[in-house]
């Protein structure tokens, strides 16, 4: 007696690699977005591993030299080497953003959570106090803050915190909604009937299956705080002595720089700023398709 | 409209106007900074008089501006002067008041805002409805994505590379600042309202380039929604032509939440509108508030901030009542 041996037909199941690499693949703004960023922190790294942070500031080198192979970038009216600017000031720009976006992001969250799951007067007067404020243009309320620092003891850190001050309310109503819509779905009656306490549920329930959601809110924010760092430092309320992205357009446009001719002083900034608010809005946008599934591109 | 929603729209409105002015009052006197003594010992050091008559004059200050009263009361006077629209005066351009200056430059900020706002929401919104407009010209609704791609470039940065080429190395057009040195403000001359043209159409590009993407992305979004509306389909079948359809049973339905959003993006408008200004050197609250910036001047700061706030936060609530008058079915209610 023989068997006959009846081979299974193989099922081809693409490895995890395959699926997040066609994933990507249909997500090109994440990809494009997030390659931009990369080149930009291999830049910024291997900048600050090679150069003297010392360039990055006033008096280091020849001032008004134009782009040469010594200087790549040219170097400005005070004399700072704008290649060894762009390395610290991208640094710079980019740790103002982070800090300021995660800080925003935790306070939205906590917020959100609280008026949203508690409800009641906690609800009604967090709300309320995000829905008067949110009229006032946060700008100009960061542009007093900082107005009433004395230059001369404005950090970067004193930048992020400004822009904190007022970029909470957006992601608190934001998770708010989020948070309310979850509360209503059937998983977190099952916890509750289980017997799970509010901690239980918010930790273990709700946070999370809202992490892709504040993933992306993340990125939002790190792009709104470094917009409002660089309007701040554009007018002139920056750190003065930093090379901030902002700060060197500041520097360059009061001191007539087309005029004199000095094109490479505020085009050098300003290219590097479009890159990182570009590449983040592409970030962005990838993002908000995978925490937003009804949106999301299948094969 | 309900009476009821008019009167809780316009308590709204005084909330913010007076979260607004408390903030402006208590944030700069949290901080240590004594402008008055600073504006002094400014003085002091260049015309040279003693400590001694520093601290008088100070003092003298303090009591003429009120501020040795306790601070209650100098809240209680703060807001009730801006309830009066009276914001103070410069500290540098004294006897000058900080409406004064704010009203010799307000023009030049309205009408950039006004001719920019309005341009770039004419013309998103065209793009944005042909580019869902299944029966438009390919070509014609490609038109819509060059702005979609410069949505991620702030008019501030717009501005430097728009200087950079067209200003300094085509030399096309000026590098800033309102009319050419020289020239006598004559506004009656032809050739000055010109020359003044000139100089503003490279603020108002870097202001509408980067705007435009985002009213053809969420016109487009509405654009696809009304397509599938019964109304539409039903249009076709009487025969309508492709372009009465387009214009009073597509783009009037699709342009309603549009003018809400005109309302929304106020704020961001404004703010990229006073940096550019500063960028460009024009005259408008935007050299104002960076030469206040510059010189420390502090009530100049605060009152151009709260003005613009009032500004803002007025026009929004003023867009919400009249919202009613386009929609006939809000008016229902």
């Amino acid at each position: 007696m023989t068997t006959v041996a009846i081979s299974q037909p193989e099922v081809l199941r693409p490895g995890r690699f395959t699926l997040t690499l066609r994933y990507l693949r249909r997500n090109q703004s994440l990809v494009i977005g997030l390659l931009i960023v990369l080149g930009l922190a291999i830049f910024t790294i291997h900048g600050m591993l090679t150069i003297d942070p010392k360039r990055a500031y006033p008096l280091a080198v020849l001032p008004k030299q134009p782009p040469s192979p010594q200087h790549i970038f040219g170097t400005d009216f005070f004399g700072r080497d704008l290649y060894a600017a762009m390395v610290v000031g991208l640094w710079q720009t980019a740790l103002i953003g982070i800090i300021a976006g995660a800080l925003g992001i935790t306070i939205g969250v906590v917020l959100g959570f609280t008026s949203a799951y508690f409800g009641g007067l906690v609800d009604s007067v967090i709300k309320g106090i995000c829905q008067v404020l949110t009229p006032i243009p946060a700008f100009l309320i960061q542009v007093i803050i900082a107005g009433s620092i004395d230059k001369r003891e404005v950090t970067i850190y004193t930048m992020a915190f400004i822009v904190v001050l007022l970029a909470w309310m957006h992601p608190t109503l934001v998770i708010r909604a989020q948070v309310l819509s979850m509360k209503e779905r059937q998983f977190v009656s099952v916890a509750k009937l289980s017997g799970m306490g509010d901690i239980g549920i918010i930790f273990q329930e709700i946070l999370p299956n809202l992490l892709p959601f504040i993933a992306a809110a993340f990125v939002g924010q790190v792009f709104a705080s470094m917009f409002a760092s660089f309007y701040l430092a554009v007018l002139g309320l920056g750190p003065l002595r930093e090379p901030l992205l902002g700060n060197l357009i500041w520097a360059a446009q009061s001191q007539g720089a087309f005029f004199n001719g000095w094109w490479w002083w505020p085009i050098t900034p300003a290219v590097a700023m479009v890159l990182i608010l570009g590449s983040l809005a592409l970030i962005n946008m990838g993002l908000d398709e995978i925490a937003n599934p009804r949106i999301r591109r299948t094969e | 409209m309900s009476l009821k929603r008019i009167v809780g729209r316009l308590v709204f409105l005084v909330l913010v106007i007076w979260a607004a002015s408390t903030i402006t009052f208590f944030i700069p006197r949290l901080s240590p900074r004594n402008p008055i003594r600073e504006r002094f010992a400014e003085l002091a050091r260049i015309g040279g008089f003693s400590p001694q008559d520093l601290e008088a004059i100070v003092a003298s200050y303090n009591t003429k501006f009120g501020l040795d009263k306790p601070l209650w009361q100098q809240y209680f006077d703060y807001v009730s002067s801006v309830a009066r629209f009276d914001l103070g005066v410069s500290l540098n351009k004294y006897p000058k008041t900080v409406i004064d200056l704010i009203m010799e430059s307000l023009p030049w900020t309205i009408v950039l805002l006004f001719v920019t706002t309005i341009l770039s929401f004419v013309l998103g919104n065209l793009l944005g409805a042909i580019a869902a407009w299944p029966r438009a010209p390919g070509w014609l609704r490609s038109l819509a994505t060059p702005f979609v791609l410069l949505m991620g470039v702030p008019p501030v940065l717009m501005g430097v590379l728009l200087l950079f080429f067209i200003g300094f190395r085509l030399k096309l057009l000026p590098l800033g600042s309102a009319y050419s040195t020289g020239m006598v403000p004559d506004w009656s001359s032809l050739s000055f309202i010109l020359n003044v043209a000139k100089h503003q159409i490279l603020p108002a590009l870097s202001l509408i380039l980067g705007s435009v993407g985002g009213w053809v992305l969420s016109m487009r979004g509405m654009g696809v929604t009304i397509q599938g509306e019964d109304y539409v389909l039903f249009a076709e079948h009487k025969g309508l032509s492709g372009f009465v359809i387009f214009k009073d049973y597509y783009l009037r339905n699709a342009l309603l939440p549009q003018v809400t959003g005109l309302a929304l993006a106020l704020g961001t408008v404004v703010t990229s509108n006073i940096v550019v200004e500063s960028l460009f050197g024009l005259p408008g609250l935007g050299r104002v508030l960076s030469q206040a910036i510059q010189a420390n001047d502090f009530l100049v700061i605060y009152g151009i901030v709260l003005f613009i706030t009032i500004a803002v936060a007025t026009l929004m609530v003023v867009v919400e009542l009249l919202y009613p008058l386009l929609d006939p079915r809000i008016r229902q209610e």
